[in-house]
């Protein structure tokens, strides 16, 4: 176990270098450079701030000043925004980011383990045709439609009572984050509903269940002790890619709901071409999800002795 | 062999001839390949056939449709500006505009202090009020909503810093609605007192003989007298926020889409599938530095990459963001087939049938042809089946934050993100686009679903 964590670290060292590597030599290759501006400078005024910022070193020794910066943790400072830090950015919006994830993952795990269960206990009966329908529905609709139209739906709902049920756009309040958490995790839901589903099913045919049942245990017990415990293995190994889908799904849900999380920086950065933010939040991003779907598989094999051993 | 006793002592004579009919059991049912048999299945699969239907007509639609509907995408109908599907067009042909003295008109009414001095058109709404004695002046809002108080009279117009003025003619961006106009006092800092007079106008869409002709909307232009009923041109999905017909950027739309969504998947899987069989077939140290490489692609952070890719590649008008997303996505898509791929050549070389066909002495070209090849394509298949959805989402989603086409080319996507900006007050410009995403992704993943149950026993969900 200890070399399996070792080895899946070092790799994910590997990955997130190549991540930084590839963002730093990308970015080199956008047409134009940071000191082009509308106004023309002259050469003199070109050359000294060429100076100032390094410009005027070859690109390795660039490529070496920047890895030393990112290794101590050193971002930049945003082009759009002269007075910010890319890691004050990263350090005021990421917490919100974080915790509308979490919520959304939370919703979507807890959602699907349990239709999925309720659709392997009732299957081919009509529980098991509406839940699937609406699972096949949710994996088939793109989570910025469900956020507008989830807002849409809201205002109406809003106006339509009078009173207002939850709020429409922003974030502070428990009630904030509600709907974007939900329309966040819809399409996961859908996704780990349809994977618990065939699990259970699997379980339900095995043999173990038919001792179980043999022995004289209640229905009950059967399906808490025997049946979820099992079926939710599979669910766990999705996670990884859940994190990373909801992650890059935030992007969008926060520009929808106006939540300030890094999401909308991120996708405000690339539109406004934030060249240091685009850098040292793709980077972030990269070295964030790499190391979460490292931990959710070490994760699975501390539940699951079965693919240690493998 | 030749120590066996049994094969020693047997010679072609100690053989006899079967003569006779073997009793071995007629075939009663015709004999299906592999492929009729899952066609078979498929077609039995309703939800797949419906579905193969639906990517029918939405290929006539892409590439059939604007030979029928022959509107350009990005013409602009300033007319007709963000109209909902099915609404009136029918114009009135005025008199061409001429700047208002505040005179003409009603001038005067007895039982309201703000009236309209003539009836509301969308070339213009001209207001008249009555002065109110001590007022500093005036503010003029507008509003597509009844105004409860003062903090709800709508959009500002213009601030009238003379008591005495009392008219105003409204002719900014007019469409045929109804509108509530408000004429709030200001005092002498400019602050509203709280005392304000709203009017409903109800607007009707003119226009005058010299936009009809040029709009080509009348045969002959000269027998057109005002107050004539002309048909502006129909839209029949509506227009959006610029004017341009629904319809034809939904089908200039799915052409970018179903170009990314099908094309982006026939070169990932194909090649995947040489990767991977390549990998398959030579075994050892190849096999493991190229599956090595392929994990090391697989680790990569997908959306964060196709972003990168569009922000270093992407950037320029119109269509010029569509090759890197193609080029992207084959990038970093392929791994999983590949992997898919090398998994079935490994087991199928180890199967039964494989080492019996290779007893009776069939050559390595047979081999791939007739069981390497039938045998892994079902499994290519329904890979290319769920990769196109895929596909397709990543277009859009990209064209949702503004890194795919750029204005004015539609994509889905595109399309979908400049109707959140007008989502509350026309629904139908977000509605509409979302809606093709979502039954185009519908319909391939259930086709998808069906031929994995069809083409492969293995892979066939548990229902």
């Amino acid at each position: 176990m200890w070399w399996y964590t070792c080895k899946r670290l070092l790799q994910g060292l590997v990955t997130v270098w190549f991540i930084a590597t590839a963002t730093f030599i990308g970015m080199h290759n956008v047409p134009g450079d940071p000191l082009s501006g509308e106004r023309a400078t002259n050469a003199a005024i070109r050359a000294n701030l060429e100076a100032r910022y390094g410009l005027d070193r070859p690109v390795t020794e660039q490529y070496f000043i920047y890895m030393g910066n990112m290794l101590r943790g050193d971002f930049g400072i945003s082009y759009t925004q002269q007075n910010r830090e890319v890691n004050d950015i990263i350090r005021e919006h990421f917490p919100v980011s974080a915790t509308l994830g979490i919520l959304a993952v939370m919703f979507a795990a807890l959602g699907g383990i349990l239709w999925g269960a309720l659709t392997a206990l009732y299957r081919n009966r009509l529980p098991d045709y509406i839940i699937m329908f609406l699972v096949i529905l949710g994996i088939s609709v793109p989570s910025f439609v469900f956020a507008a139209l989830g807002q849409l739906g809201l205002v109406n709902l809003n106006s339509l009572t009078g009173v207002s049920i939850l709020p429409v756009a922003g974030w502070g309040t428990v009630s904030h984050m509600l709907l974007p958490a939900m329309v966040l995790g819809l399409g996961t839901m859908a996704y780990m509903t349809r994977l618990m589903r065939s699990s259970m099913l699997e379980v339900m045919s095995s043999d173990y269940i038919r001792t179980a049942r043999a022995k004289g245990l209640s229905p009950t017990r059967i399906f808490t002790r025997h049946q979820l415990r099992n079926a939710v293995l599979p669910v766990i190994t999705v996670l990884g890619p859940a994190i990373a889908a909801i992650t890059t799904g935030g992007f969008v849900v926060e520009l929808v709901f106006a939540i300030p999380g890094l999401g909308r920086y991120f996708v405000q950065a690339v539109q406004q071409l934030d060249y240091t933010v685009i850098m040292g939040t793709t980077v972030f991003y990269g070295a964030f999800l790499v190391f979460m779907v490292i931990l959710v598989d070490l994760v699975y094999g501390w539940i699951d002795p079965r693919v240690r051993l493998q | 062999m030749e120590n066996n006793p049994i094969i020693r002592r047997l010679r072609p004579a100690d053989f006899e001839t079967l003569t006779g009919r073997s009793s071995a059991p007629a075939l009663v049912r015709p004999s299906r390949s592999y492929w009729q048999d899952a066609w078979g299945r498929l077609k039995a699969n309703k939800r797949a056939i419906v579905s193969l239907f639906i990517i029918i007509g939405l290929l006539v639609f892409t590439f059939i449709g604007p030979l029928v509907w022959r509107v350009n995408p990005s013409l602009q109908d300033i007319d007709q500006i963000s109209i909902a599907p099915g609404a009136d067009r029918r114009a009135v042909i005025v008199e061409p505009f001429v700047a208002w003295d505040g005179i003409s008109g009603i001038t005067s009414s007895e039982d309201a202090d703000l009236w309209l001095a003539e009836a509301p058109t969308t070339q213009s709404v001209r207001l008249k009020w009555r002065t109110v004695p001590g007022a500093e002046g005036y503010r003029i809002y507008r509003n597509i909503y009844e105004p409860q108080d003062e903090f709800s009279l709508g959009l500002p117009l213009i601030t009238i810093n003379n008591a005495n003025l009392n008219y105003y003619e409204d002719r900014l961006d007019l469409s045929p609605q109804t509108y509530y106009y408000s004429v709030a006092e200001i005092n002498d800092l400019g602050q509203l007192t709280g005392d304000y007079e709203t009017v409903s106008a109800d607007v009707q869409r003119v226009i005058t003989v010299h936009e009809a002709s040029q709009r080509n909307l009348v045969d002959d232009p000269s027998t057109l007298r005002p107050g004539d009923d002309v048909l502006l041109s129909w839209h029949p999905l509506g227009t959006d926020y610029l004017g341009r017909d629904m319809l034809a950027r939904l089908m200039a739309g799915a052409r970018v889409s179903l170009f990314i969504g099908l094309l982006a998947p026939l070169f990932f899987v194909a090649f995947g599938v040489l990767y991977g069989a390549t990998s398959g077939f030579v075994g050892g140290r190849v096999d493991a530095m190229m599956m090595r490489f392929a994990d090391f692609v697989v680790a990569l952070p997908f959306l964060l990459f196709m972003i990168l890719f569009q922000v270093v590649f992407g950037i320029g008008p119109g269509e010029s963001g569509i090759l890197p997303m193609l080029v992207a996505l084959i990038i970093l898509s392929w791994p999983a087939t590949a992997r898919l791929v090398r998994g079935q050549i490994l087991q199928i070389r180890e199967e039964a049938y494989v080492s019996a066909a290779r007893l009776l002495g069939a050559s390595s070209q047979y081999l791939i042809l007739r069981h390497m090849i039938p045998n892994t394509l079902g499994v290519i298949l329904v890979t290319l089946t769920f990769a196109v959805p895929a596909a397709i989402f990543t277009e859009a989603f990209l064209s949702f934050i503004g890194m795919g086409v750029a204005p004015p080319t539609a994509s889905w996507g595109s399309m979908c993100n400049e109707g959140l900006k007008t989502m509350l007050t026309h629904p139908h410009e977000l509605i509409f686009p979302a809606v093709m995403i979502s039954i185009t992704v519908l319909a391939f993943n259930l086709l998808g679903d069906g031929l994995r149950d069809a083409l492969d026993a293995k892979m066939r969900s548990t229902e």
